[in-house]
């Protein structure tokens, strides 16, 4: 199955809800509690991603029998230095981000952690897209 | 530890759940950083934050936390209190800052996750 959410850029109060969304459908389905809380954590981390540094964008879900996918897209202004913003502690989250608990710069490092296929790309000027693979029980196909 | 025990030892009120302290913490997680929140899993915790937005409740429900403790008195808007009662997440307020809150409770048994 596949459900598709919109993500709108600095809307606060609905940031997250995409996240909650993923993580309902998995529950429903009868995933394993830890992928589903792996798929979730990057959902919530991609999504406040877009909601706060992208432009507005959207979230895939697919989920198939060996795997599930998540595609988290936005057409903001990307990201210049892939592997900077890879690193833990990077950060450009503004004051307004961090007066909200976010800005500690583990976003991405987060994703990277959870995820078992990780792939990032993103350019200066067009947007940025992430790819996340998780393997159900431990399938690696 | 029962919420009610974490209700004495902070003498918190509650804002949301009076009819669930008999529910169990298992472990608590301390932090105003919504990612340190996240880079492990923080099943059947209780968090103890300085932060009350409703990015406090989604990134609960994201990392499995199951219960709230807002410190140094911190009133939360009636958005989150509401948000907390749609999704069944207990939330107690307490005037102690911080660092006594963890001391307290860290001191009466309740441990980090792992
Ligand atoms: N979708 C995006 N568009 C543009 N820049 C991005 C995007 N996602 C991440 N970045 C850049 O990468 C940096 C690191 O992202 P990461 O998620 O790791 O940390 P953060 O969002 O700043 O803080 P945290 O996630 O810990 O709250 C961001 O500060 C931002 O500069
Ligand atoms: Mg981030």
């Amino acid at each position: 199955m596949k459900k598709e959410y919109e993500i709108k850029a600095r809307d606060f109060v609905r940031a997250g809800k995409a996240a909650i969304g993923v993580q309902n459908i998995l529950k429903s389905i009868g995933f394993e509690q830890d992928i589903i809380r792996r798929v979730s954590i990057c959902a919530y981390e991609s999504e406040m991603n877009v909601v706060m540094h992208g432009a507005d964008g959207s979230l895939l879900l697919g989920v198939e029998n060996k795997e599930i996918v998540l595609e988290v897209r936005d057409s903001g202004e990307g990201i210049e230095d892939i592997e900077l913003a890879l690193k833990e502690g990077y950060s450009t989250a503004s004051e307004e981000h961090r007066d909200m608990g976010f800005g500690a710069g583990m976003g991405l490092p987060n994703m990277k952690k959870h995820s078992n296929v990780f792939e990032i790309s993103s350019q200066k000027g067009n947007g940025t897209y992430l790819r996340m693979v998780f393997w159900v029980n431990g399938n690696r196909e | 530890m029962k919420l009610s025990e974490v209700k004495e030892i902070l003498k918190a009120t509650v804002l949301v759940g009076d009819d669930r302290l008999v529910m169990q913490v298992n472990n608590a997680a301390a932090s105003d950083l919504m990612s340190d929140l996240l880079s492990n899993y923080q099943e059947g915790s209780l968090l103890l934050t300085g932060m009350t937005n409703v990015q406090v409740i989604h990134t609960s429900l994201i990392a499995g936390i199951t219960a709230i403790v807002f410190v140094r008195g911190k009133e939360p808007s009636s958005e989150v209190i509401a948000l907390a009662e749609e999704h069944g997440i207990p939330i107690l307020k307490s005037s102690f800052n911080m660092f006594s809150s963890c001391g307290m409770l860290f001191s009466s048994g309740l441990k980090n996750i792992r």
